[in-house]
């Protein structure tokens, strides 16, 4: 034997043999389906966790916060407006109360009545914004003191409006977490799938590594390496794919509200970041039960 | 070394082998043969717990096939050195990552100087870097019995190794049979071809075994 022979040999000694062969429908259908699977669970990640954020962001902007409406009276409008004052002022757990003045006002109308229009020609009633510490303030009391001593005043806490959008949100979020566990449901079934007819298809290979006294652990192994870094690069690719359309989306750029916050955002990238481990992780439970299944059963 | 006793084999309910009683000696040449389709290739399978019995039992080592639980059976194997006639490789590994193959799984070195020494007693040591495919039948054969001896098993069983290749190689095959005989190990080599058993008989001692309506019997003495 020469010495580019010997050389030969010893490269095999020493490199980790790859039993399983690096191409087939199974391996193909693993990486595209780990890819896709990501992609999907990247956008179903992000539709929960900017449902949370948006949540959290409307109870923080709203909680603590309520408005008095009046139905001025040209007459004694100010005088009520004073009344309703000195009342939230005495009421414990009232930090601040401010009447609304006409350009906050006409700012919030503008988006309906448009710029320029005369609001002191409309009769729109004064609004009065308050903030409360949560703990110490009496929502039931405040009402009742109001109803007998400014009855045109209505008290609102906002949470006629904010429940049932809340409630919304939190659906939404379910939903997200919900597609996104049968997104890796379904990713665990079809690296199952994928491995079962990637061990029908290497049946020789196996009786090959069966015959010179492979174990069931060695075999089983060899494939699980293979799906798992398999899975894991089609996941990778999945992922950054996923994110590349979340950047670069025009839709999110000239959208407002929900969707421009639709993404993630600071220490939320770790859990994109940490899609693929987690999806490699998957393929190599699922292939190993699957492999130890075939062995047992049809094999 | 292997032992069977009352054994029976049935394949979907045809029986293929019944009642034999047999026992391997260590270090002894057996050779097994009948017709195309007479139990062979299953008798084979039986001594390496391939298949277990349908009746009797296979004594292997000292241990009954039967009773092995999954993980044993890789134990028995790694002592048992097996050629095919179809070879089987994992064809997308080359020459000698398959002649390895049994160390590999084993988790065992393979010394670059014993392998480089077994692949020249079988005369491949200008293939070691092809894949199985490239080559041609007799040569498949050799790589299959360096694959089968690398391990130093105790037993080496063939089955129609010679089955493929032309009547110089079945020779040079059946020398190297013989010569790992010579070193000690248990030879079992299942073939129809007559003229190389009578070939192998002035070469060492061993005894026939003809498989024949199921049973397997000690050949007459045209054998």
């Amino acid at each position: 034997m020469n010495k580019l022979e010997a050389q030969k040999v010893t490269q095999a000694k020493a490199k980790h043999l790859q039993v399983v062969p690096p191409s087939g429908l199974g391996f193909w259908l693993t990486g595209l389906t780990a890819a896709v699977m990501s992609f999907l669970a990247i956008f179903a990640l992000a539709l929960a966790l900017t449902a949370g954020a948006v949540a959290q962001k409307w109870v923080a902007e709203l909680q603590g916060k309520a408005t008095i409406r009046l139905v001025q009276t040209v007459e004694d409008g100010p005088q009520k407006v004073q009344a309703i004052l000195g009342i939230l002022a005495q009421t414990p757990g009232i930090l601040v109360a401010a009447p609304l003045g006409e350009s906050a006002q006409a700012a919030l109308l503008a988006p309906w009545l448009g710029d320029g229009i005369p609001l002191d020609t409309l009769p729109l009633p004064q609004m009065i914004d308050m903030t409360y510490a949560g703990e110490t303030y009496d929502f039931e009391g405040l009402r009742l003191r109001l109803a007998a001593e400014v009855p045109d005043a209505i008290i609102d806490d906002h949470m006629r409006f904010q429940a049932p959008v809340m409630a919304a949100v939190r659906q939404l979020r379910l939903i997200g977490y919900g597609a996104l566990s049968l997104i890796l449901a379904t990713t665990a079934m079809m690296v199952v799938l994928a491995v079962n007819a990637a061990l029908a298809a290497n049946e020789s290979v196996i009786k090959v590594l069966q015959l010179v006294g492979a174990t069931d652990r060695y075999i089983v192994r060899a494939f699980v390496r293979r799906f798992t870094v398999r899975a894991f690069a089609g996941a990778t690719m999945g992922s950054l794919c996923a994110v590349f359309f979340l950047f670069y989306m025009p839709i999110f750029e000239s959208s407002s509200g929900f969707v421009r916050a639709f993404g993630f955002a600071g220490g939320q990238w770790f859990w994109p970041a940490c899609l693929p481990i987690f999806i490699a992780v998957i393929a190599y439970f699922a292939t190993r039960w699957a492999g130890y299944r075939n062995l047992k059963e049809v094999i | 070394m292997i032992a069977f006793e009352q054994v029976a084999y049935s394949y979907g309910g045809v029986a293929t082998l019944s009642d034999v009683n047999v026992h391997i000696a260590k270090g002894s040449f057996h050779f097994l043969t009948g017709l195309s389709g007479s139990g062979k290739s299953t008798f084979l399978k039986l001594c390496y717990a391939d298949l277990v019995p349908s009746a009797g039992r296979v004594s292997v080592f000292g241990e009954y096939t039967n009773t092995l639980i999954s993980d044993d059976l890789p134990k028995i194997r790694r002592r048992i050195g097996v050629v095919h006639q179809d070879c089987q490789f994992i064809e997308h590994l080359s020459v000698v990552d398959n002649v390895i193959l049994p160390l590999t799984v084993s988790q065992r070195a393979a010394l670059p100087q014993d392998v480089a020494d077994l692949l020249n007693w079988v005369g491949l040591s200008s293939v070691v870097g092809m894949t199985p495919m490239a080559l041609s039948g007799g040569e498949r054969q050799r790589v299959a019995l360096a694959r089968a001896v690398i391990n130093s098993p105790e037993m080496i069983l063939a089955d129609e190794p010679t089955g493929n290749v032309d009547w110089e190689m079945s020779l040079r095959l059946l020398t190297l049979l013989v010569e790992l005989n010579k070193m000690g190990k248990t030879i079992v080599v299942a073939t129809h071809d007559l003229n190389l058993i009578r070939t192998a008989k002035a070469l060492v001692a061993s005894r026939v075994l003809r498989i024949k309506d199921g049973r397997v019997l000690l050949a007459g003495a045209d054998l």
